[in-house]
C-alpha cells in the first residue's frame, strides 16, 4: 500500500503546506494510493503508516532557510534539525520517526518533504513562496506515484 | 556551587511549553529558585470578551492540545452555572466518559514518554524504546485507547468538536461505545501492569508538607464536578473561589502565580489522590497499595505512581460508564442566556482548572477568568526546588541541572496552559 500523509495546522498560515499537498494529491492520485491528514498529535503517524511500505510525508519546516525551499529527506537516515522542534508534550516528525525506528514500525520506504514556511500567523493564507512550493511538491509526488503505478 | 553562584537551565525538556529555571546560591544556600516562564502571554481571557456565550468551550479548548476536554468541561460548567442550567445525569456521565479518555491519553504520555526515562537512566522516551520496545508499546497502546475513546465521544482526539454548552451536539451510539470495550479491557490490564512497573522504581527521599487542593464529590473520584477542598480544611463551592484564591504577577514569569488565603498550595494528581483516595474502587485502591502508596502521597517523585493509579482508574471508570450507557435524548439541554456570573471547576489531568464568565442578558461574554493548574502550582514547584537543589549543591553543574529538570518534570507542568516555563540558571553573589 502506498500512502501520502500531509501534516500541519490549517489555521496557521504556511503550517498548512503539508495539508494543502495532501488535499491536491487526493483529487489526482492513481488507484491504490491512500491520502491522510494529521493535524494534531504526530504520534498518530505511527498508526497511520502501520502496514504500509511506501510513504510520503509532507510537513512545513522552519529552519531559517529561504521561504519556499523544499527539503527532501529519506527516513532511512535520521532527519536532522529541520524536522525537529523543542520536544514538549507533542512530538516532532523527527521524534516520531526515531520512535518508529526504535519500535521497528518504520515503513520500508519513507520520504519526508519539508516546505520552508515564512508566515505562521493565525488565520493567514499560504504565502506566495509556500504556495509555489506546494505545487512543486504535489507534482513531484504525483509523478513518482504514477511511475510506480506504471 | 557553594559560594555565590548562578545556575541556569535555558530550556527544560520533556515539559510542555517553553521556560527556564534559575537558582541563586549564596554562602551555600539556595536563596532563590525561579521558574522563568517566558512563553508569550496568549490573552485568551481578553479575546473571549464580546464572544457569544456558546463559544468559550471551543475557543478555550485551543489553549492546550493535551487537555482540551478540561477546558471545554470547565467552560461548560461555568456558563451553565451562569444560566441556571443543570444537565441531566446521562449527559454528565457522557462528559465524565470523554474526560476519562483525556486522562488516559495525557497520563500515558507523561508516564511512559516524559517521566519514566528519568527513573531508568534514559535521555528520552525514544532511547527507552530502543532498549525496551515492549514497554513503550504498552504505553502507546494505552494512549491510543484514550485517543479512540475521545474520537468516539468527542468527534476527534485533539480539540474535540462534539461538546457544546448544555451537553453534546450528538450522542454516540451505544454500539459504537461498546465496540471500544475489548480495547479498554486491554488498556485496564496494561494500566495494572503500569502501576506495578512504576511502583518498583527507586524514588528520592523528598517528602513535603503540602497544602493540597482538589475537587471532592460525594461518592466518586473527582473529575467533572465537586466542591473545592484542601488538606488545610477549605471546603467551598466553585462560586467562592475568588474569595480565597488570589492570582498575581511576578517579574520572572509570564504565568500568574496563585495563593490560597496567602499560602502556597499544590493541585494535581497528588492532591486529588491524597484528598480522595478513599473514593477509589477496591481493585484500584489495592493496586495503589501494592505499588507502595498509602492513603496520601507527599513525595513529588512518586507522582508517577499516582498518575498510573489514576490511569488505571480512568480505564475502569470508562468501562463502567460504557456498560451503563444509554444515549442521552436529547443530547443537550436547551436554555437561554441571562445576565449573570457563573463559576466552573473540573479536574484537568494536571489539576484544578477554574473558569469564571460574566455574560450579559443577550448572551455576550463580558468578562472571563481562567486559572490553569500549572499556574497554581508554580510557587510550590519553586519552593520544592529551593530545598531539593540546596541538598545537591555539591553536584557538578550538569548533574545538578539534570536533577532539577527531573524534579520539575514530576509536576508534569503545562507551560502553554500557564503562560501565561525551563532554562536552569544558578546565580550567586
Amino acid at each position: 500500500m502506498r500512502l501520502v500523509i500531509g501534516v500541519g495546522n490549517s489555521d496557521r498560515g504556511d503550517d498548512a503546506a503539508g495539508l494543502a499537498v495532501a488535499r491536491r494529491i487526493r483529487t489526482a492520485a492513481p488507484h491504490g494510493v491512500t491520502v491522510r491528514e494529521v493535524d494534531g498529535d504526530q504520534l498518530a503517524l505511527l498508526e497511520a503508516w502501520d502496514d504500509t511500505d511506501d510513504v510520503h510525508v509532507v510537513d512545513a519546516v522552519c529552519s531559517g532557510g529561504r521561504p519556499g525551499t523544499v527539503h527532501r529527506l529519506d527516513a532511512a537516515q535520521p532527519l536532522g534539525v529541520c524536522f525537529t522542534h523543542r520536544g514538549t508534550h507533542t512530538f516532532s516528525l523527527a521524534d516520531v520517526i526515531e520512535l518508529a525506528r526504535a519500535l521497528d514500525r518504520l515503513p520500508a520506504h519513507l520520504v519526508c518533504h519539508g516546505i520552508e514556511g515564512t508566515a505562521f500567523e493565525l488565520g493567514a493564507p499560504l504565502s506566495q513562496e509556500t504556495e509555489a512550493a506546494v505545487r512543486l511538491v504535489t507534482a513531484e509526488i504525483l509523478r513518482e506515484l504514477r511511475e510506480v503505478a506504471g | 556551587m557553594t559560594h555565590g553562584s548562578r545556575l541556569r537551565v535555558p530550556g527544560l525538556t520533556r515539559v510542555e511549553g517553553e521556560g527556564g529555571l534559575e537558582l541563586v546560591v549564596s554562602d551555600g544556600r539556595v536563596t532563590e529558585a525561579k521558574l522563568d516562564i517566558y512563553e508569550p502571554p496568549r490573552f485568551f481571557e481578553a479575546l473571549l470578551r464580546g464572544r457569544r456565550y456558546t463559544e468559550p468551550p471551543d475557543i478555550t479548548a485551543r489553549i492546550c492540545g493535551i487537555c482540551p476536554v478540561a477546558y471545554q468541561m470547565s467552560a461548560c460548567a461555568a456558563i451553565e452555572d451562569a444560566c441556571g442550567v443543570r444537565v441531566p445525569d446521562d449527559i454528565r456521565a457522557l462528559r465524565r466518559l470523554l474526560y476519562c479518555g483525556e486522562w488516559m491519553e495525557s497520563h500515558a504520555l507523561h508516564v511512559y514518554l516524559l517521566h519514566a526515562p528519568d527513573f531508568l537512566g534514559y535521555e528520552s522516551g525514544i532511547h527507552l524504546a530502543r532498549d525496551h520496545p515492549d514497554i513503550v508499546t504498552r504505553g502507546l497502546r494505552l494512549k491510543k485507547a484514550g485517543n479512540h475513546l475521545m474520537e468516539v465521544v468527542g468527534g476527534r482526539c485533539v480539540h474535540p468538536v462534539n461538546v457544546k454548552v448544555g451537553g453534546f451536539y450528538r450522542a454516540p451510539a451505544a454500539s459504537d461505545l461498546r465496540a471500544l470495550v475489548p480495547e479498554l479491557e486491554q488498556a485496564r490490564r496494561d494500566a495494572e501492569e503500569t502501576v506495578a512497573w512504576v511502583g518498583a522504581f527507586a524514588f528520592p527521599d523528598f517528602g513535603r508538607d503540602y497544602e493540597f487542593v482538589s475537587l471532592r464529590h460525594t461518592g466518586e473520584y473527582p473529575i467533572t464536578s465537586g466542591r473545592i477542598v484542601s488538606s488545610g480544611g477549605l471546603d467551598i463551592p466553585p462560586a467562592t473561589y475568588d474569595r480565597h484564591f488570589t492570582e498575581f504577577q511576578v517579574p520572572h514569569s509570564t504565568a500568574l502565580h496563585s495563593v490560597l488565603d496567602g499560602n502556597t498550595y499544590l493541585t494535581g494528581p497528588m492532591a486529588r489522590y491524597s484528598l480522595n483516595s478513599g473514593l477509589l474502587p477496591d481493585e484500584v485502591a489495592a493496586a495503589a497499595r501494592a505499588a507502595g502508596l498509602g492513603g496520601s502521597c507527599t513525595n513529588p517523585f512518586r507522582s508517577i505512581v499516582v498518575r498510573s493509579v489514576e490511569l488505571l482508574y480512568a480505564c475502569a471508570e470508562a468501562l463502567r460508564l460504557i456498560r451503563a450507557y444509554q444515549p442521552p435524548d436529547p443530547p443537550a439541554v436547551d436554555f437561554w442566556p441571562r445576565a449573570a456570573t457563573g463559576y466552573g471547576c473540573t479536574e484537568a489531568p494536571r489539576g484544578l482548572l477554574y473558569h469564571r464568565y460574566t455574560i450579559t442578558a443577550d448572551g455576550t461574554v463580558a468578562d472571563a477568568k481562567i486559572v490553569p493548574p500549572t499556574s497554581q502550582n508554580q510557587r510550590a514547584i519553586e519552593a520544592d526546588l529551593r530545598d531539593f537543589a540546596a541538598a545537591r549543591l555539591g553536584l557538578p553543574p550538569d548533574r545538578l541541572t539534570a536533577e532539577c529538570e527531573r524534579a520539575v518534570r514530576s509536576y508534569d507542568p503545562c507551560i502553554s496552559c500557564a503562560a501565561h516555563f525551563l532554562d536552569l540558571e544558578v546565580r550567586g553573589t
